[in-house]
């Protein structure tokens, strides 16, 4: 069978990763054919996107290949997290969610770009380049995950797994108009992620659609014993069926709503969407979480920063990745770090380790931890009545490239709207709602811990009423 | 003025489970450099600490032999430093909320019974070991280069800290002495100080007698003995008497004493004050041992050494009684009084005769025997017995059976045959010089070649030459 008439079979612009493990399972295709068609799709369109920071030849399993965010580690193959640091670092040993893909046949297709450390909201931090939208390539794609949802939005992986701290996952996937899960903090193992914020990092998956989405999120989740702070699932996933969402309680969070910034296409989109909740039957209310939206922002810009602070001191040239040569030990490190890093690892570093100084601790760290047990209550009080709670996920659609990149601040709002759910480690899907002038918009589905299942049920009835077409119009 | 010292200890003892603390790899002596390592304790990027459960539960057992309080909740904290024997940059600790709190530790002494707080004890892991090759002072300022050992990186570390209890260089030792009998009953620890699995750092201040105040004080490492401790302490104790009766003021600082010298040198200052940025370990939940653990615990403690100690002392004194329950010999005194023979005997010849390790291995009923028979056979006999009562299956019977010759009807010719042999001692002895007694009997010893019964020889002797 000649590549050519694998490509009539295989569009991977269209074809959902559940189409495709039955392409496999009905011999339709081989895996290896599949995996194929995503690599000559890449050598077509990621010269432009620049998605992927490596791929992978040579698939290693005859399912449905994945792409992983390059902050999880692989085993064998190079894991820079975006960084010069990590440069030629081979890891020895593969993430518990590597392992798990490998283990369900899914074979590692390539490592996507990130915001260097994850950290960013646009992947233009990568020190290997930014990712551009498949929407418009003059703009961003979020981040930072902004590698894997372009990615799936190119056709170049059926699926993907990106990594969340503050909306890595949620704010790419609206951006780019494919459908991302954050878990419940705790649900997926962080055991192989380079770490950027520990009591925040996330795992999950960036999908065409929820099903795609719930069922990738299956393959990963549950205890792991060499992450402690994981658990088992307390029901198994779900995959979504109906359209129906009588019974629903879905709330509104004024403030999530109606923040500063959003931009009225996106506020359009958003309402599109809830109309359309109530019409499949859920009850509409509005509700408030004050204290989330107006310190969030803030706390997680103290709470992050210290534990990457922490985080990243591994990084000192003695041992792996980068290593510039000084006359004593501290000068090795410091060169190492200093030529290393780039700005906003360096920026965060900073912030971090002046939250956490001796004098400080209090009034800062120590201050945002408790500020943080107020927003995970101001939820909590908000899921005794609803649900669901809904609003957009990013202010704005994508914006261009160097738009914000010299204005940290500007940038750190682009997640405004994600964070203070992550602050409280619950679980939010970003489906696609729609269009604003051309570029899609994300819907922000958060539910109580544990809550995937009706989050997936919740956003694939709203993804069959809304008939969003996750092909880029320019691709199509 | 008369000057009373102050002491602290902060005693490191590196637990002897099978696996490090948070990971799985052996911990241990064992291996060459490197290779007992894995993505958690080499830091490799993404790998996540474990904790060793045996390892926390180790820590709530020497925390309740101690007479700590096990709080509801202890938490993993990081201790932030860059060197290269920290991989993650970090080491993890315990910081606000330890495993164990406010303890005591009873140390007898001829004055009653010494009090020393224990102020807390608490888990966390060990670093790389460093070895800095070039530089004047092996430390890594100016080294050529420097070679880091991860074998021992993460290896399960319990921190005690006591109160500024101990007085005098004395306690500090007999306190540490108990402590570490205490840790090996415990089976948790080998605790021996040359080989670095038992750790003392000492802080030293010195005030006014009769004062209760706490003057500044300089810590003290590097001390490899508990006799060097206690040299360091009584070294440090008058260097800072001497300056403040010069009318100077005592500096906090770290001094390494030096054994062979006796000499202290201040650590240089570093160039910023430490600051290790602690925080709760995120990748870690908070460790709740259930109330239920805690008493199973509680109950499965031996008997501890200071009131064995304290018992013992009623039939022997505190010293007998000191350096049996420290040598880990007295449940062999005791077994082997309880299998028929006399105390003190007993006790002296164990404190004397054999070795600390030959506790564990004794037969009680055997050394009761030997301990009974000890006048009656010859003294070239019971050594032999000795050095062998350690030996598994060891009997007493072929030795017993070696009873020195008390037969008169043996010795008399041969006495007869020595008296014959020395006129002229035996003049002098009959002029008064009774001394002479102990070398005639000597000689019949060496005659019969160390099998004549000494007392019986003398009472024969002393027999005839009266007459
Ligand atoms: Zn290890």
């Amino acid at each position: 069978m000649g590549v050519s008439s694998v490509s009539s079979v295989v569009d991977t612009l269209r074809l959902t990763a559940e189409e495709a493990a039955g392409l496999v399972e009905r011999k339709e295709v081989t895996g290896a054919e599949l995996h194929r068609a995503y690599l000559d799709a890449a050598a077509e369109r990621d010269p432009e996107l620049h998605c992927y920071l490596r791929l992978v030849d040579e698939p290693n399993g005859d399912g449905v290949p994945v792409a992983l965010k390059d902050v999880i580690s692989t085993h064998g193959i190079e894991t820079t997290a975006g960084s010069k640091i990590l440069a030629g670092y081979v890891p020895q040993f593969d993430s518990t969610v590597a392992a798990r893909c490998k283990a369900a046949g899914l074979p590692i297709i390539g490592k996507t770009n990130t915001d260097e450390f994850a950290m960013g909201s646009s992947t233009e931090n990568s020190a290997y380049g930014p990712t551009r939208n498949p929407w418009d390539p003059e703009r961003v794609p979020g981040g930072s995950g902004g590698g894997s949802a372009a990615a799936v939005s190119a056709g170049l992986a059926p699926w993907a797994l990106g990594s969340d701290t503050g909306g890595s996952i949620k704010q790419p996937s609206a951006l780019c108009g494919n459908v991302g899960l954050r878990p419940t903090y705790g649900t997926v193992s962080r055991y192989g992620i380079v770490a950027f914020a520990s009591s925040l990092d996330q795992v999950g998956p960036v999908a065409k659609n929820v099903r795609d989405c719930a069922l990738l999120y299956s393959l990963i989740a549950g205890r792991d014993e060499r992450d402690s702070t994981t658990v088992e699932l307390p029901e198994p996933v779900r995959l979504p069926e109906g359209e129906d969402l009588s019974g629903l309680r879905i709330g509104v969070p004024k403030e999530l709503n109606e923040a500063e910034g959003i931009e009225p296409g996106v506020t359009t989109a958003v309402q599109n969407a809830i109309e359309l909740a109530r019409s499949l039957g859920a009850e509409v209310g509005e509700c408030e979480l004050p204290r989330s939206v107006e310190y969030g922002l803030a706390c997680y810009y103290l709470i992050a920063p210290a534990e990457a602070s922490s985080n990243l001191a591994r990084y000192d040239g003695v041992r792996y990745g980068l290593r510039v040569d000084g006359e004593s030990y501290r000068e090795m490190v410091e060169r190492t770090r200093d030529v290393g890093f780039g700005d906003e690892p360096k920026r965060r570093i900073m912030l971090g380790t002046y939250a956490l100084s001796a004098g400080y601790f209090d009034a800062f760290y120590g201050q945002a931890q408790k500020v943080r047990t107020v927003i995970a209550r101001e939820h909590a009080a908000a899921f005794e009545r609803f649900d669901v709670l809904v609003s957009p996920t990013s202010p704005t659609v994508a914006f261009k490239l160097g738009e914000k990149a010299a204005n940290p601040l500007a940038m750190y709002l682009s997640d405004l709207l994600t964070i203070p759910s992550c602050m409280a480690g619950l679980p939010g899907l970003n489906v696609p709602c729609g269009l604003s002038e051309g570029l899609p918009v994300g819907l922000q589905l958060i539910g109580p811990q544990f809550s995937e299942n009706t989050l997936f049920r919740t956003g694939h009835a709203l993804e069959q009423a809304i008939g969003f077409d996750p092909v880029p119009e320019r691709l199509r | 003025m008369t000057w009373q010292p102050v002491v602290g200890l902060e005693i490191h003892v590196q637990l002897k489970t099978r696996t490090k603390m948070f990971c799985r790899c052996a911990n241990g002596f064992g291996g060459g450099e490197n290779t007992q390592t894995c993505p958690v304790c080499l830091a490799l990027p993404g790998a996540l600490p474990v904790p060793n459960r045996i390892a926390l539960e180790w820590t709530l057992k020497l925390g309740l032999a101690l007479g700590c309080e096990i709080p509801k909740r202890a938490v993993f904290a990081r201790k932030n430093y860059f060197y290269p024997d920290s991989p993650k940059g970090y080491q993890i600790s315990q910081y606000d909320l330890p495993s164990c709190v406010n303890g005591r530790m009873l140390v007898p002494s001829s004055a009653g019974d010494h009090e020393v707080g224990i102020v807390r004890a608490h888990l966390e892991e060990d670093a790389a070991k460093t070895v800095h090759v070039g530089g004047r002072t092996g430390r890594i300022g100016g080294a050529e280069h420097s070679l880091v050992d991860f074998n021992r990186v993460g290896t399960p570390l319990v921190e005690i800290v006591t109160g500024p209890d101990i007085h005098s260089s004395e306690d500090a030792r007999r306190f540490l002495q108990l402590l570490r009998q205490t840790i090996v009953e415990l089976g948790i620890s080998d605790a021996e100080m040359e080989k670095g699995t038992l750790r003392v750092d000492a802080n030293v201040s010195v005030r006014p007698a009769g004062s209760a105040e706490l003057r500044t004080r300089c810590e003290l490492k590097n001390m490899n003995s508990f006799r060097f401790v206690a040299q360091g302490i009584d070294a440090e104790v008058a260097r800072q008497i001497a300056v403040y009766e010069a009318g100077g003021e005592v500096v906090q600082e770290t001094y390494d004493f030096d054994a062979s010298s006796g000499a202290l040198t201040a650590r240089r200052s570093k160039e910023e004050a430490d600051d290790y940025r602690y925080f709760p370990e995120p990748d870690l939940v908070p460790v709740e041992p259930p109330a239920e653990l805690v008493e199973r615990l509680r109950g499965e403690l031996p008997e501890l050494p200071s009131v064995r100690i304290r018992r013992l002392e009623r039939e022997l004194d505190l010293d007998r009684a000191l350096v049996l329950v420290t040598g880990g010999l007295d449940r062999l005194y005791e077994a082997t009084v309880a299998a028929g023979a006399e105390p003190l005997p007993v006790a002296n010849l164990i404190a004397n005769r054999l070795a600390t390790s030959a506790g564990d291995a004794v037969d009680a009923s055997q050394l009761a025997l030997l301990v009974g028979a000890r006048d009656r056979i010859p003294r070239a006999v019971l050594d032999d017995a000795l050095s062998h009562i350690d030996e598994p299956g060891f009997e007493a019977a072929p030795y017993l059976a070696q009873e020195a010759v008390s037969d008169t009807g043996e010795l008399e010719p041969v006495i007869a045959r020595i008296i014959d042999a020395n006129p002229g001692q035996v003049a002098a002895y009959r002029g008064g010089k009774e001394g002479l007694l102990g070398f005639f009997v000597g000689q019949v010893l060496k005659e019969t070649g160390g099998k004549a019964n000494a007392r019986v020889v003398s009472e024969l002797v002393r027999e005839r030459l009266g007459a």
